[in-house]
């Protein structure tokens, strides 16, 4: 049953039109079925998710389901889920199996959603095309010459083919919003600090977040609901409640005001993208919502700032994939020198290798204040400039990404090219701001994200807004050809 | 800012990263320019500018002094790449 | 030339928690290998540190107790290096803002006088675990039970000026950790442990010499022994024209020598920054208040109560006063016998000896204080002799029992009635008209050595249980008025 919603299937599974076990079936039979051509998943786990979807059934029957009991998911691979290989698309954790799992696919576990498997991401989510994964390139279903965009290009694939309803991704510079915007999806960065990063496999810690994949705001609420947690096991996850996310999405947008950040459509920005962007937010006029001109002068600093930051976290968080307790260990280390060398450069692929020797370098001695330290401070003029917009505007628009999805292979010999592509989105994780990715309409039969940005927690407002446009337009329904 | 290879052979020994001698020019030229990408934050005035860590500015929470975990040696052990005697086996340490 | 010796030390004290600084694994000594340790003392993918409040609480008591500033804002930072036994490829410490700040202690030498030594810092970090050398096929071993316990760092500065000195301070240093209860400090266990920073230089000269940093000495009597080798290897380096190495060396106590510790020295960039998984410890003047209320009485404190309230000499008050549990002992002694000054000779006398001889910890010393407090009792009321005490003493520590009882069995109570004195003086007098005669020949002045004899007449008549002041007392005055 492609291409329906979660909010669909919730409805089905509740009303008895097919169970859980029924859908489930369903869904890794087209999986198997079709994902040869997009390569989305790199695990599949029929056993545990029949399982799952069996205590599902027996909890819609009991009359104690929840919205998501039975609702089969996917989680990007780099959640850790527990008897399920988790391997952050690396050679070095390629039959790593945890005995846990990550806070997020344990909610969704105790929500009774049933994980069918995990889905294809650049390795350790440094990548903003899915080409870097050690299992291979995803497709774009709306262009399978096409890159599905990164990290989180699995997640996006599948939802975007209709092979899986809704995914989880991680966004640390964009891995959420950049293929969401690129597969047709809606896709929710949270505030930092909203959902547990336990038992996610970190790339840069203070700036991943976790999120949903949807193809409506609505099912994306359903999913934060279930998600955004305080969790005691990470430091850096806040303590407060969490608002219901569904409640809210049809509240009326008349009065809201909507920034334009002039930086956001400059030199650079493919001009077709910019006229679908800008008329995806004249729907908004229409609203009653109020368009206006703001700025925010330091954001082409957020590429430096982020590749210092993120590279330099980086270098420490993978420090543990040293082969001596799980993992890949190099064959017949000659010593323990030999054993971490080999191991890390016949484990890690290329660009992780080169994000680490750059965070290496910025951290090391003599160099720290002039990077790290130098960036933290950018990050905090980042920051002001957000926190100055929003006393005057309620969220900001602007595009996701400078043009629609590239083809496979057209960026890959130069990586800094590729790091500019990510101007619109980098600046979000260093504020630590939410942000979603809504469909904003096709060029050249791409499609294109509309940006939304909201101040700190206001995730339940961006949804708001984005199903307001969902409403009124039908963009997120099409459906690529290649399906 | 340009890496010489004596800059990528200490860089990647510092990160435990092999890199054999055909790959230094290659590490060189790549590293060298993410680093050119980043140099343009250097002309950017931050006198008085407090670094952000934490996004939120947040202050860390505490946790009770309580041991909530059993022991689960096993299942740890049983994913490790060698084993012995309830230990982590690697080559030989010399100190 | 003459020398002038610079000493600084940097003492690791193991925090007296239930669990590890950042994760729910018990602490403990001795467990089986890996069987306390969790995700995150493993370094498991996607594993959370949170901060123990209880190590926070122990560490500001601590800086309390030495007069420090308290950081009211301490930062975590990494220390990345690797190493088998550090799982995550860094260790969290504290960098540029540690809990405490400058404070200092005071430390008495022997001949009396006193000295202030400063602390420079002390920072919270958690251990690393243990590397078992025993040959597994050619391999090391790894055991991660010790992996994240709460380590107080405690860095002097380079204010000691001999081995003795830098000896006292860390017996202070271990008399305010045991007092304040933050640890137990049993130095065999590793639960405090040394380096020592060692320098020397010309006499006058202003700057310091190279200094050598010995690693891991882990008893009172090594720091001395170290410090001394390490002290004469770099003078007789420097007069044969050779020059100091600034390096890490160990300590070798089988072969009494210090050597180079080389594999330490090579990854000596540690890349600190701030650990993005932790956020700032905020705390204020109310908690830090707080905590200082809760202060024991402290060492030094003690010292000068003992000599206030017991008259006790300045040595024996600060020997006395060198641990909890010694000052425990010998206030519970005192209390029992309510003669400090006995108690003190005993205290320091009698049972050190035993202590030392056998190797035994106060703490556990088969004669309780209880039990010495009513031997003392005895020998104050006369029951028994000095001597006789000495001989209960012994058997208490070999055999146990109880003091009354040993005293009848072994016949050691003393005979203090006069008549049966008085008897006994009279039979000897009658038994030794040549001894008698010679005394009353006597010169005066001469007469109190040949009292001697009669002395040991009585006593043997007595099987030794007459109470020796008495005799001695009766024979004078029964052998003068015979002049």
């Amino acid at each position: 049953m492609p291409y329906t919603t979660i909010a669909q299937l919730s409805q089905g599974l509740k009303n008895g039109t097919f169970s859980s076990r029924e859908l489930t079936q369903d869904v890794i039979a087209d999986i198997k079925a079709r994902d040869h051509l997009y390569n989305s998943f790199i695990t599949l786990s029929e056993e545990q998710a029949l399982a799952q979807a069996d205590v599902a059934d027996q909890r819609i029957a009991a009359g104690e389901a929840a919205p998501m009991t039975g609702v089969p998911i996917a989680h990007k691979d780099l959640f850790c889920t527990q008897g399920v290989r988790t391997t952050a698309a690396s050679k070095i954790l390629e039959n790593f199996v945890p005995p846990y799992n990550s806070t997020v696919s344990q909610l969704f576990v105790d929500a009774g959603a049933v994980s069918v498997g995990k889905t294809n991401l650049d390795e350790f989510a440094m990548g903003s095309s899915n080409e870097h994964s050690f299992f291979g390139t995803v497709k774009n279903p709306w262009k399978l010459d096409a890159v599905p965009g990164g990290s989180s290009g699995g997640s996006a694939a599948a939802v975007a083919a209709g092979l899986i309803t809704g995914a989880t991704g991680t966004d640390t510079g964009g891995s959420i919003r950049q293929p969401a915007a690129f597969c047709n999806l809606t896709g929710i960065k949270p505030t930092y600090g909203r959902v547990s990063r336990f038992g996610i496999i970190a790339y840069a810690s203070s700036l991943d977040q976790a999120g949903p994949m949807t193809r409506t705001a609505e099912d994306a609420a359903m999913m934060m609901n279930v998600m955004a947690q305080f969790d005691p096991q990470d430091s850096t996850s806040m303590q407060m409640a969490t608002p219901d996310y569904t409640t809210s999405l049809n509240d009326s947008l008349a009065g809201l005001k909507i920034g334009l950040p002039k930086e956001f459509f400059e030199a650079g920005l493919n001009p077709q993208v910019a006229a679908a962007t800008m008329n995806a937010i004249k729907q908004y006029e229409a609203m009653g919502a109020e368009l206006v001109d703001i700025s925010l002068p330091n954001l082409q600093l957020c590429i430096p700032a982020y590749y210092v930051i993120a590279p330099s976290e980086a270098s420490s968080n993978l420090s543990r994939y040293d082969g001596a307790r799980y993992g890949y260990r190099c064959q017949d280390p000659v010593d323990l020198m030999d054993m971490y060398c080999r191991t890390r450069a016949e484990g890690f692929g290329e660009e992780v290798k080169n994000r680490i020797m750059v965070g290496t370098y910025a951290l090391s001695e003599g160099f720290y204040d002039a990077y790290y330290l130098k960036a933290q401070r950018i990050r905090r003029l980042i920051k002001n400039d957000f926190v100055k917009a929003f006393q005057q505007v309620d969220v900001i628009m602007g595009p996701v990404t400078p043009s629609p999805a590239f083809d496979i292979g057209s960026k890959t010999s130069d990586p800094v090219a590729m790091y500019l592509e990510d101007i619109y989105t980098l600046a979000i994780n260093l504020a630590g701001i939410p942000a979603l990715s809504t469909p904003a309409g096709f060029v050249d039969g791409l499609p294109v994200g509309l940006h939304i940005m909201g101040d700190y927690f206001s995730e339940a407002k961006l949804l708001n807004v984005a199903h307001q446009l969902q409403q009124a337009t039908d963009w997120h329904m099409q459906t690529p050809n290649s399906i | 800012m340009a890496l010489d290879n004596a800059d990528i052979l200490n860089i990647a020994k510092l990160a435990r990263l092999q890199v054999d001698a055909s790959q230094v020019d290659n590490y060189a030229s790549s590293i060298s320019s993410i680093l050119n990408l980043v140099d343009s934050m250097q002309q950017v005035d931050t006198d008085g500018i407090e670094p952000l860590a934490n996004p939120l500015d947040a202050q860390q929470r505490l946790r009770a002094d309580q041991v909530t975990a059993s022991n689960k040696r096993d299942e740890y052990l049983a994913i490790a790449p060698k084993t012995e005697a309830g230990l982590f086996l690697v080559p030989k340490v010399i100190e | 030339m003459s020398w002038e010796i610079v000493i600084g030390l940097e003492i690791h004290v193991q925090l007296a928690t239930q669990s590890k600084l950042f994760s729910g694994a018990k602490v403990g000594f001795g467990a089986e290998p890996n069987t306390q340790t969790t995700l995150v003392d493993l370094g498991m993918p996607g594993a959370l540190p949170v901060f123990n409040e209880e190590a926070l609480r122990l560490a500001v008591m601590f800086g309390t107790a030495i007069d420090a500033e308290i950081g009211k804002r301490s930062v975590f930072a990494r220390k990345n290096y690797f190493y088998p036994d550090l799982p995550k490829g860094y260790q969290t410490s504290q960098m540029d803002d540690p809990i405490v700040g400058e404070g200092h202690i005071d430390i008495q030498m022997e001949d009396g006088t006193s000295k202030r030594i400063g602390v420079t810092r002390a920072h919270l970090e958690e251990d690393a675990g243990k590397s078992l050398h025993e040959d597994f096929d050619g391999m090391t071993g790894i055991d991660l039970n010790r992996s994240s316990t709460p380590l107080l760092e405690i860095v002097s500065e380079p204010d000691m000026r001999s081995a003795k000195e830098a000896v006292a301070y860390m017996r202070k240093m271990h008399a305010i950790v045991t007092t304040l209860g933050i640890s137990d400090g049993n130095m065999a266990e590793g639960s405090m442990r040394c380096d020592a920073n060692v320098s020397v230089r010309p006499k006058g000269q202003e700057t310091l010499g190279t200094r050598a940093e010995l690693k891991n000495i882990n008893s009172f009597r090594f720091i001395e022994r170290a410090i001394n080798l390490e002290v004469q290897r770099q003078i007789d380096l420097i007069e044969d024209g050779g020059k100091v190495l600034q390096e890490t060396r160990l300590y070798d106590a089988e072969n009494n020598e210090t050597r180079s510790m080389r594999s330490k020295e090579e990854a000596n960039d540690y890349r600190y920054f701030p650990c993005p998984d932790l956020l700032p410890v905020i705390i204020d003047d109310d908690y830090i208040d707080s905590i200082r209320r809760t202060l024991p009485e402290l060492p030094d404190q003690r010292r000068q109560r003992f000599i206030n309230d017991y008259h006790l000499s300045e040595y024996d008050a600060g020997v006395l006063s060198s641990s909890r549990t010694m000052a425990d002992y010998f206030e519970a002694v005192q209390a029992a016998c309510e003669d400090a000054k006995l108690s003190a000779n005993w205290v320091t006398g009698e049972l050190a000896k035993y202590l030392n001889t056998n190797g035994v910890e106060i703490e556990v010393s088969p004669v309780s204080a209880a039990q010495l407090g009513l031997l003392l009792t005895r020998i104050k009321d006369d029951t028994i002799s000095g001597k006789g005490a000495k001989t209960v003493f012994d058997e208490l520590w070999n055999d146990q029992g109880e003091v009354d009882a040993i005293i009848d069995n072994k016949g050691l109570k003393q005979v203090s009635d006069m008549g049966a004195i008085e008897g006994m003086v009279d039979a000897v007098i009658a038994n030794s008209p040549q001894q008698v005669k010679q005394y009353t020949e006597a010169e005066e002045a001469k007469r109190g050595k040949m009292l001697g004899y009669f002395m040991g007449q009585v006593m043997k008549a007595s099987k030794g249980a007459a109470n020796p002041g008495q005799v001695n007392g009766i024979l004078k005055k029964k052998l003068d008025a015979m002049c």
